[in-house]
C-alpha cells in the first residue's frame, strides 16, 4: 500500500516575462489502488502537476511538497523518483536516435532492480507486454519512439508502465490524439496494470471520453492551477454535458 | 544560383537536432565554383601554404608541415589484404591507366603523396557475389610517407572494403575509388590510430551509371586526423551515400571535408556526418560541399552534419555549402547543428529509472550509433559500438 501526497503545491515557470506562477496551492493524496482523474480546461496547470512530479528541471516549486509513503519526492533526483515508484506516461513521448526499445527498456528495468533481470524470463514479459498493447515485436529494435506514429508513442509508454511495474502512475493524456481502437487498447493495458499490481493512477484529461473505459474512483476539477471541485465519477458526467465554462467566469485561463 | 557558406561556430545552449544553422550576414561567399578548384598530381604545382588558405584555414598546418613540404617515404605503406574469392588485389606502378581516374590532388599534402609514390595498392572487386576485404594497415611508425590505394567495383560487382588504420603512422595519401556500372560498393575508412598519429587523406569517389557508393569515414584515433572524400556521380542513376563518425578527445584534432559533385542526371547523394567532442582542445572540422552541375537535372541531394558536445573547451566547425547550377531538382537540402545534451531525451530517459550518467551515455552512444546503424555489416557495426563504449568509458559526462 503506497500514498502519494500533494500538500498546497505551489510551482511556477520562468517565462521571458519573469517567473510565473502556475500551481497555486493544489491539495491531492492519492492511495494504491484508486484512480484519480484530473480534468480541466487547457492552460489549467494539469501538465505542470505531471512533470512537477516526474522532477522535470523546467518547473521550480515555490512552497508546498511532495511525499510517497512518508518519503519527500521533492528532494529526489529525476531517476530517484522512478526508482521509488513514480512513473510519468507523457503527453509527447520523446523520439531518441540509437537507443533501441530493446535496450532502453533493459536498462531502465536494470535500474530499477538494481540488478539486471534474467534474459529469458524478461524476454518473454516484453514479448507479452507489447502483444497486449497491439505492438508488432520487431518494435523491440527499432529506436525509442522513432517514427512511431502518435497511437504508437502511447502504446509504448502503457508498455513501459506495465513492464516496470510502478507504485503509482501519472498519466498525462494519454487519451489525446488515439483514435478510439488505439484508445481501448491503451484502457485496457492501463486496467490491466492496475488489477494486477494495484498501481494507483492519476489521470489527467481534458475529454471524458477516456473516464468510459478506465472509471475514475474520484474526480478534480483543476482550475487556474488549483482544484476547483472534487467529486465521483458522477462530476466526469456533468463536465460532459456542461463543460468548463461555469468554472471559467473571470479566471484568467487562456 | 549558390548560397554562402555558414559562419562557424558553436552554439553550445542549442539542442542538437533541433536547431537549424543560420546564414549569418557577412559570411564569405565562395571565390569559385567547387569543380573549378586547381588540381594537380605535382608537388611543385601548388604554392607554399601559409596557413590562411580556404583549404588550410582550420588545420593545424604547422602539425602536419612536413607532410605537406618534405620529402615522404614513397615505399609501400604496409598492408595485409585479406583473400577472398571474386577480389584481385595487386602492387601496380605509378604509370598504370587505373591512376587519376577517380579525381586528382586538390592541395598540397596530397599532391606530395601523390609526387612520392612508388606503388598503388590496387583492390577490384569482380563479382556479384557480395564480398568483405579488409586492408589491414598497422605496422608502420613515426617515419612521413606517402601512400596511394585504388579501389575498384568492376560493373555489377557488390562488396565492402575496410581500410583498417590503426597503430603508428605519418601519413599522406590519395585513396581512389571507381564504382563501375551497376556495382554496389561501400568504402570504410577507419581511424582508429595512436594517439600520436598524423594522418592526411584525400579520397576520390567516381560513381558511374546506376552504380551505388556508401563511403564511410569513422575517426576515433589520431593526434591530426583529415580525411577529405570527394564523390563524383559522373553517371545517370548513380547514388553516393557518404556517412561519417567522430569523436574527438582532448587535444584531438578531426577533420573532415566533403565534397558530392552531381555530374549525370537523375543522381542522389545523401551526407550524414555526426561528431563528439570531449575534453580541453578537441576539434572537429565538418565542411560539407554539394555541387549540383548544369548537367544534373532531377537530383535529389541532403547533407546534414550534428556535432555534440560533452565538455568545455572544445570546438566544432560545420561548414556546409550548397552550389546550384540548373533549375531542375528533384530535392537539395541541408542541416547543421551543433549544440549540447537535449534535455528532453536525458528527461525522458531518467524519469524511467536511469541514472544521470548512464543516461548521458546512451544519448551519446544513440547519437553517434545512429551513423553505424546505416553502414550495413553486422561485424564492423558491432566492432564499432563496442569501439564507441570505449570512448565513452573515458568521458567524465557534465
Amino acid at each position: 500500500m503506497s500514498t502519494l501526497e500533494i500538500r498546497d503545491l505551489h510551482v511556477s515557470i520562468e517565462t521571458d516575462q519573469g517567473s510565473k506562477e502556475i500551481l497555486r496551492g493544489v491539495n491531492l493524496t492519492i492511495n494504491s489502488g484508486e484512480t484519480h482523474a484530473i480534468m480541466g480546461p487547457n492552460g489549467s496547470g494539469k501538465s505542470t502537476l505531471a512533470y512537477t512530479i516526474a522532477g522535470h528541471p523546467r518547473y521550480t516549486v515555490v512552497s508546498g511538497s511532495i511525499t510517497l509513503d512518508g518519503e519527500d519526492v521533492l528532494a529526489m533526483s529525476i531517476d530517484g523518483r522512478a526508482r521509488a515508484g513514480l512513473f510519468l506516461a507523457m503527453q509527447y513521448p520523446v523520439e531518441i536516435p540509437g537507443v533501441t526499445v530493446s535496450n532502453f527498456l533493459r536498462t531502465a528495468k536494470t535500474s530499477l532492480d538494481g540488478e539486471a533481470p534474467a534474459l529469458r524470463s524478461w524476454i518473454k514479459e516484453l514479448r507479452g507486454s507489447m502483444e497486449a498493447m497491439r505492438m508488432d515485436s520487431s518494435f523491440a529494435e527499432r529506436n525509442v519512439n522513432e517514427g512511431f506514429s502518435g497511437g504508437e508513442k502511447k502504446r509504448h509508454e502503457i508498455v513501459q508502465l506495465e513492464l516496470l511495474k510502478p507504485k503509482i502512475a501519472v498519466l498525462d493524456e494519454t487519451d489525446s490524439g488515439l483514435d478510439v481502437d488505439a484508445l481501448k487498447v491503451v484502457s485496457e493495458g492501463v486496467n490491466r496494470v492496475k488489477e494486477n499490481t494495484g498501481l494507483g493512477v492519476l489521470l489527467i484529461t481534458h475529454y471524458t471520453r477516456i473516464l468510459r473505459y478506465i472509471t475514475p474512483d474520484f474526480v478534480h476539477v483543476f482550475v487556474d492551477g488549483a482544484v476547483a471541485e472534487e467529486g465521483g465519477p458522477e462530476l466526469a458526467e456533468r463536465l460532459e454535458n456542461e463543460g468548463y465554462d461555469r468554472y471559467l467566469t473571470g479566471s484568467s485561463v487562456g | 544560383m549558390s548560397s554562402a557558406p555558414t559562419t562557424p561556430s558553436i552554439d553550445e545552449a542549442a539542442v542538437p537536432g533541433a536547431q537549424a544553422h543560420s546564414h549569418g550576414p557577412g559570411s564569405p561567399v565562395p571565390v569559385q565554383t567547387r569543380s573549378e578548384r586547381f588540381a594537380s598530381a605535382a608537388h611543385s604545382d601548388f604554392p607554399e601554404v601559409t596557413g590562411r588558405e580556404l583549404e588550410w584555414r582550420l588545420t593545424p598546418v604547422a602539425a602536419v608541415r612536413d607532410l605537406i613540404d618534405d620529402e615522404l617515404d614513397g615505399s609501400p605503406f604496409p598492408a595485409i589484404v585479406s583473400e577472398a574469392d571474386g577480389v584481385t588485389c595487386e602492387w601496380i606502378d605509378r604509370t598504370d591507366a587505373r591512376i587519376g581516374t577517380a579525381g586528382l590532388a586538390e592541395e598540397r599534402a596530397a599532391a606530395n603523396a601523390w609526387s612520392r609514390f612508388e606503388k598503388a595498392l590496387s583492390v577490384t572487386l569482380t563479382t556479384e557475389e557480395p564480398v568483405v576485404v579488409t586492408i589491414d594497415r598497422t605496422g608502420a611508425d613515426s617515419t612521413p610517407r606517402a601512400a596511394h590505394t585504388i579501389i575498384t567495383a568492376k560493373p555489377n560487382a557488390r562488396g565492402l572494403v575496410i581500410i583498417d588504420n590503426r597503430g603508428s603512422a605519418r601519413l599522406s595519401e590519395n585513396v581512389e575509388v571507381v564504382a563501375e556500372a551497376g556495382s554496389d560498393l561501400t568504402v570504410v575508412s577507419l581511424q582508429e590510430w595512436d594517439d600520436e598519429s598524423v594522418h592526411l587523406s584525400s579520397q576520390f569517389g567516381r560513381v558511374d551509371r546506376d552504380a551505388h557508393l556508401k563511403h564511410v569515414v569513422v575517426s576515433l584515433g589520431g593526434s591530426v586526423v583529415r580525411v577529405n572524400p570527394s564523390v563524383h556521380l559522373s553517371g545517370a542513376g548513380a547514388d553516393g551515400q557518404l556517412l561519417g563518425l567522430y569523436f574527438a578527445d582532448a587535444g584531438q584534432h578531426l577533420e573532415q571535408r566533403v565534397y558530392v559533385h552531381h555530374i549525370a542526371p537523375h543522381t542522389i547523394s545523401r551526407v550524414t556526418y555526426k561528431g563528439a567532442l570531449n575534453g580541453q582542445g578537441a576539434r572537429t572540422v565538418w565542411v560539407g560541399d554539394v555541387l549540383i552541375g548544369r548537367l544534373a537535372t532531377g537530383t535529389d541531394s541532403y547533407e546534414q552534419n550534428r556535432n555534440l558536445v560533452l565538455s568545455d573547451g572544445t570546438r566544432a566547425d560545420s561548414i556546409p555549402n550548397l552550389e546550384i547550377e540548373t533549375g531542375d531538382i528533384a530535392g537539395a537540402g541541408h542541416a547543421s547543428a551543433t549544440g549540447r545534451f537535449d534535455d528532453e531525451h536525458l528527461f525522458y530517459l531518467r524519469s524511467r529509472g536511469i541514472d544521470e550518467q548512464e543516461a548521458r551515455r546512451l544519448v551519446v552512444q544513440g547519437f553517434l550509433i545512429d551513423v553505424v546503424q546505416k553502414i550495413g555489416n553486422a561485424e564492423l557495426e558491432a566492432r564499432l559500438v563496442a569501439a564507441i563504449e570505449r570512448e565513452l568509458e573515458a568521458v567524465e559526462v557534465v
